[in-house]
């Protein structure tokens, strides 16, 4: 059990798979760069695997001063166990006072192993990071500068800022895709520290027979603009008013549950809380109601048009552009009105 | 070889129908207010149980650790074919969050004969996911994740497929395991009428408590007393007395249960307001439509 320790370091785990940094620990850095520098603490990187050292020199790149690098065969594969182990002895050593981890499938297979050990707290699937302040109510103390972790939970129906204040370190596995990426910068320097994880075979509980990575259909997160149909749309055959919308914008479709479940489009497509976050300059929905759920996933886009013919569509009421009408009639005038602009 | 499964399984309030109004001001959850259910993929993890016991047999616990209404989803298993339940029940586990919820589960656990300890892969209210692993590392077993399907139980392996997210993992590991289990792992029982039929009066001793105090509140505190007992033990005979556990029956360090043990805090709860922002109604006519297009074009949203 570590205390609170006002020295302690930033940390972000450096998810890879087969030597191939995940956009999310990217993602978190500059979100972690903004944290260190608010506590004026260093920003260090977590990366373990084997013959990874090259990713370090990237991590620096995009706002780390230091990387913890651990390498040693049997973490080539990514496993709970061992990948667990190794990061609870760094953290026991060092002390850091925050550690961040992509809320991926990994994060979340992984971070819940590690704070159990340490026996820390751990909040789940962040929508933002801030600092503040906290008084406790029986005694009245003030702790300052704690980590605020701030998360949807309830299905998206409510936001809780979540703290500890008295075990560290503070952990916090953050959602894909709410993070801006920081640019990259090839000039910075920073320090590699080469760790020894004490791991022998027993450490790998599983083992891994069979892997299948499929690549996903769409990158939605890249998207500057996105059309995103519903249920409303109707049809398979009737979603082709989407790809055509889309395809005049240079844009990329999307969906809702609803309609990916009515087989309207591939899952690949889904926005919302279970499929991916998205935060174009312009958000589409077409025949789609707006419930909490896919607002989860989009309600961070910089313009959002609806299209609906339900004038109480909860999705007008975050939308900037409303059109209360029928898709099948506005959609087409849409795509002629762009044509004839471009 | 027969297997000996613990599922893991939760009340949550159902979330599709929440609203702010239904939180306390302290952050936790007033759940009188709205309509509790089986967390869903906690079904899928019964049935991954219930099919592991017809093919090799075996035996089903469940446990829930929640206040006395949470008898309901024990209930609900017995009638979908779970052998035993457990209802752990104390006033100190309140305010518990994911690190003092797995502690004081793996001190239960502890006290049943397991081979696979099955969990949902998430609650859809405190929708953290983190139960499952937390427990496993008490436990000090290995952990299969997002379990999409369960491939192979052999002697004293249990292979499964995961989902990792874009594609799929197969791996194997030695028992006892603890599995989480995603809602595309099958597809859940209904509840035979049969069982129901056999475990519509099972209860838990609160409930009974709970009952007996509504019918006879003139009765003094003894005679109430001597009446939850008699009933109790009426039900065990019957075999449809579902066992009632407390911290101190778990044998639970109080310094890592509830609020003191939990180094996660609220320190606030907001409800999601819909953001009203700056908007604009568009006619859907040619004019309005090319006017919005023209809008966005100009302010370069549209390249
Ligand atoms: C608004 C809010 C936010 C919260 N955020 C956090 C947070 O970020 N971090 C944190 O540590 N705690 C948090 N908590 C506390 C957390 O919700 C509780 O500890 C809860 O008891 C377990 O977490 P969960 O609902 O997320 O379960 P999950 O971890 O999502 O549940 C996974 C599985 O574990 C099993 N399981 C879970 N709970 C039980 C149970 N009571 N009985 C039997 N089996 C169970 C089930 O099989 C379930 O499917 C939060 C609570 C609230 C109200
Ligand atoms: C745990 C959980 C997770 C979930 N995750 C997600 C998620 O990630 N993403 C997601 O999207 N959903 C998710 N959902 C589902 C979500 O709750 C909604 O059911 C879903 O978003 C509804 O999709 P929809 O708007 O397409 O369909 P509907 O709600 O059926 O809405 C269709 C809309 O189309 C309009 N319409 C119909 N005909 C026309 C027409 N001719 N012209 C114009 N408008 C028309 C209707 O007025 C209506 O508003 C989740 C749900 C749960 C419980």
């Amino acid at each position: 059990m570590i205390g609170v320790n006002r020295e302690g370091e930033v940390w972000v785990f450096a998810e890879q798979h087969n030597g191939q940094l995940e956009d999310t620990p990217i993602e978190l850095m500059s979100k972690a760069r903004w944290l260190a520098d608010t506590l004026g603490v260093k920003l260090a990187a977590a990366l373990l695997g084997d013959n990874v050292k090259d990713l370090a020199a990237k991590l620096i790149h995009y706002g780390a001063d230091k990387v913890y690098l651990i390498e040693h065969p049997l973490l080539e594969h990514y496993q709970a166990n061992s990948y667990a182990k190794a990061i609870f002895d760094l953290v026991h050593k060092y002390e850091p006072q925050i550690v961040l981890y992509g809320a991926t499938i990994t994060g979340r297979d992984l971070a819940p192993r590690i704070a159990s050990a340490a026996k820390a707290g751990l909040t789940a699937d962040c929508t933002d990071l801030q600092i503040g302040d906290h008084t406790t109510i029986k005694d009245g103390q003030l702790h300052k500068n704690l980590l605020f972790q701030i998360r949807p939970a309830f299905g998206g129906n409510i936001i809780a800022t979540i703290i500890n204040y008295d075990r560290w370190p503070q952990m916090a596995t953050v959602r894909e895709g709410v993070m801006p990426m920081p640019e990259p910068d090839a000039a910075r320097r920073g320090e590699i520290i080469e760790e020894k994880a004490e791991l022998s075979q027993q450490d790998l509980t599983l083992e891994i027979l069979q892997e299948h990575k499929r690549p996903k259909k769409v990158n939605l997160k890249a998207a500057r603009i996105i059309v995103a149909g519903g249920a409303g749309v109707g049809s398979k055959d009737n979603f082709k008013l989407i790809w055509d919308l889309a395809n005049c914008l240079g844009a990329a479709p999307a969906a809702t549950r609803a309609a990916v479940d009515l087989g309207f489009i591939d899952g690949d497509h889904q926005v919302g809380q279970t499929g991916t976050t998205v935060r174009p300059n312009l958000y589409i929905a077409v025949g789609i109601s707006g419930a909490i759920q896919h607002q989860a996933g989009m309600s961070q886009s910089q313009k959002i048009v609806a299209i609906n013919n339900d004038t109480e569509a909860p999705i007008f009421q975050i939308a900037h552009y409303k059109i209360v009408g029928d898709l099948n009639v506005v959609v087409p005038k849409m795509i002629k009105a762009i044509k004839e602009k471009s | 070889m027969a297997y000996n499964c613990v599922v893991l399984i939760k009340q949550v309030p159902d979330t599709k129908r929440i609203t702010g109004a239904a939180m306390n001001d302290d952050g936790t959850v007033n759940r009188a207010a709205l309509p509790a259910i089986f967390n869903p993929e906690d079904l899928n993890a019964l049935e991954l149980a219930l099919q592991i016991k017809d093919k090799f047999g075996g035996s089903i616990t469940v446990i829930t650790m929640g206040p006395p209404a949470a008898s309901a989803v024990l209930r609900d298993s017995l009638f979908r074919g779970a052998d035993d339940a457990i209802l752990i029940t104390d006033i100190r586990c309140a305010a518990s969050d994911t690190l003092a919820t797995s502690y004081i589960l793996s001190c239960a656990v502890k006290k049943v004969d397991y081979d696979i300890v099955v969990c949902g892969r998430q609650a859809i209210d405190g929708d953290t996911a983190q139960v499952g692993p937390q427990l496993a590392e008490k436990l000090g077993i290995p952990q299969i994740t997002y379990v999409e399907e369960l491939i192979e139980l052999n002697g004293k392996t249990i292979t499964a497929r995961r989902n990792i997210g874009a594609g799929w993992q197969q791996v194997k590991t030695a028992l006892p395991a603890l599995l989480t289990v995603t809602s595309d792992a099958n597809e859940p029982r209904v509840a035979a009428a049969k069982k129901m039929m056999k475990y519509k009066k099972a209860h838990t001793p609160i409930e009974v408590e709970q009952k007996t105090q509504a019918e006879n509140s003139a009765a003094d505190e003894a005679d109430i007393k001597a009446l939850v007992a008699h009933k109790c033990s009426e039900l065990e005979e019957k075999g449809l007395l579902i066992k009632q556990w407390d911290l101190d029956f778990v044998g639970a360090d109080l310094n890592w249960c509830g609020r003191g043990g939990s180094p996660t805090k609220v320190h606030r709860i907001q409800s999601v307001v819909l953001a009203a922002k700056e908007s604009k109604d568009v006619e859907p006519n040619d004019k309005a439509i090319s006017d919005m297009i023209h809008e966005l074009i100009e302010d370069k949203t549209i390249a």
